[in-house]
């Protein structure tokens, strides 16, 4: 056992609204990464997805003292970012759409054109094996879904949420939330397809 | 022989499905719905090994070094840190107690005076006290008492840190109020058990033996169900005789005020 004593969550929250406020450094440590893993499968870039976690850490910061202090701290901020998260998306799938600007993405870019990559979701096979790993295959399919989708499989495949809650970041309905996961992997299956015809599905587990 | 649907497949993949036990019947039988079903295991596999670049180990510090600036200071008020919802639990504990001593005194020897209603409050504060502690002892003897058997990976401590947990708030509660009545040797002495209480409560579910000793050794180290029962047991005289002198707590040496 460590001889310092770990900070229980609860504690780092109680002392915060007592008027420590580098007890909440605590918990932005401990959390930081978790958020960040699904907000980076969110917006497909790690600059997106770090203005995502710190954002989420100012809001629950200042929405602390609504937190019930008998839910799991880092399940509510991992909420606040899911919800942020969706928000962004969806202005940024706005503001593409705006623009109406032809693709300029390279295979390299951390930076995914949701609608150009969309479009770009049936490429030939020979491009296909020269190109990309799995994880730009992966990010190009992601950008193929709506913010809905996205955040709805990102929630329920890798972080294992409950349809609930995710219904609950929807704002939707356990009905219509189970159908959106399973569009989402309809449609990562089909953007999919090209990449994994003709192999095993063992193969391509521990591909990329 | 009907097949089974897309969307049906991927629900029996993440358990949503009511029917996964029809669906795992008709997979046995169906030669094409499992090699959709392998189709479909393999978009999931994909998924699974597609990698999140790793921000670092430091990033939880970044993170913090870039938000804390813009954090402004939290103005609190001092009576707003008593509705934290935790300590909520706690103080109804202590009002209600307080209210007891209020309704005991009146009830029992009425007209009261103030000397008598003090007394009343302080005997009510002894049995609290000692509740408490006989409830931590029991974590404590638990802990001192589970059985770890050869070849066990790891030691299953969730029932026990639920307890430490909510003895935690109480712990505080209970060592604030000996050091406001200028208890030192009780305020240190559960000043020793919240550490405990925290290192158990904040401790993984599942304790490798190594981990699980190690707390066992702090706890025998530091005597503290030795301390524990000892002043649990002059709480229990005082309760039992309150109008003696309190018992000197023999784990510090020194005289204790009251509770």
């Amino acid at each position: 056992m460590a001889e310092e004593v770990a900070v229980s969550d609860a504690m780092a929250v109680e002392q915060t609204l007592g008027g420590d406020r580098d007890a909440y450094r605590v918990l932005v440590e401990r959390h930081s990464r978790t958020v960040y893993r699904m907000a980076y499968r969110m917006m497909g870039n790690a600059h997106d997805a770090e203005d995502v976690v710190q954002e989420a850490f100012l809001r629950a910061y200042q929405k602390l003292r609504q937190f019930a202090g008998n839910a799991n701290f880092g399940t509510w901020v991992y909420r606040i970012a899911a919800n942020y998260a969706i928000d962004r998306l969806r202005q940024r799938n706005t503001e593409e759409a705006r623009r109406e600007r032809p693709s300029t993405t390279g295979e390299d870019s951390l930076e995914v054109d949701p609608l150009s990559q969309a479009q770009d979701m049936s490429p030939s096979p020979e491009q296909l094996a020269r190109s990309a790993q799995l994880g730009e295959r992966m990010k190009a399919a992601l950008a193929g879904l709506s913010p809905a989708e996205r955040t709805a499989i990102v929630m329920r495949h890798w972080d294992g949420c409950g349809i609930d809650e995710i219904a609950e970041v929807l704002k939707s309905n356990s009905n219509a939330t189970k159908n959106t996961v399973f569009r989402a992997v309809q449609k990562l299956r089909r953007a999919l397809a090209p990449f994994l015809e003709g192999k095993e599905a063992r193969a391509m587990g521990t591909e990329g | 022989m009907k097949h089974r649907t897309e969307e049906e497949l991927i629900g029996y993949r993440y358990a949503e499905e009511r029917e996964r036990t029809a669906i795992a019947a008709h997979l046995k039988e169906c030669a094409e719905c499992r090699k959709e079903l392998a189709r479909i295991e393999a978009v999931f596999g994909a998924m699974d090994a597609a990698p999140v670049p790793d921000p670092g180990e430091d990033y939880g510090e970044r993170v913090w070094q870039r938000i804390a600036p813009r954090l402004g200071e939290r103005k609190t008020r001092w009576w707003e840190s008593l509705f934290v919802p935790q300590r909520l639990v706690a103080l109804g504990g202590v009002v209600a107690l307080v209210i007891l001593a209020f309704v005991a005194g009146r009830v029992t020897r009425p007209p009261v005076d103030q000397a008598d209603a003090a007394k009343v409050r302080e005997r009510v504060l002894v049995v609290a006290v000692g509740e408490h502690l006989g409830r931590t002892e029991m974590v404590l003897m638990e802990l001192e008492n589970a059985p770890a058997s050869k070849g066990q990976k790891t030691i299953n401590i969730s029932e026990t840190q639920r307890r430490a947990e909510d003895l935690v708030e109480e712990n505080r509660l209970y060592r604030q109020t000996a050091l406001k009545e200028g208890d030192q040797a009780m305020a240190s002495t559960l000043d020793e058990l919240e550490r405990v209480l925290l290192d158990i409560a904040n401790s993984p579910d599942e304790l490798t033996p190594a981990a699980f000793e190690t707390i066992r050794k702090r706890i025998a180290e530091q005597g503290l169900l030795f301390k524990v029962r000892v002043v649990k047991q002059g709480l229990d005289e005082q309760k039992a005789n309150p109008d003696a002198k309190p018992a000197e707590n023999k784990t510090r040496g020194t005289e204790r005020k009251k509770v």
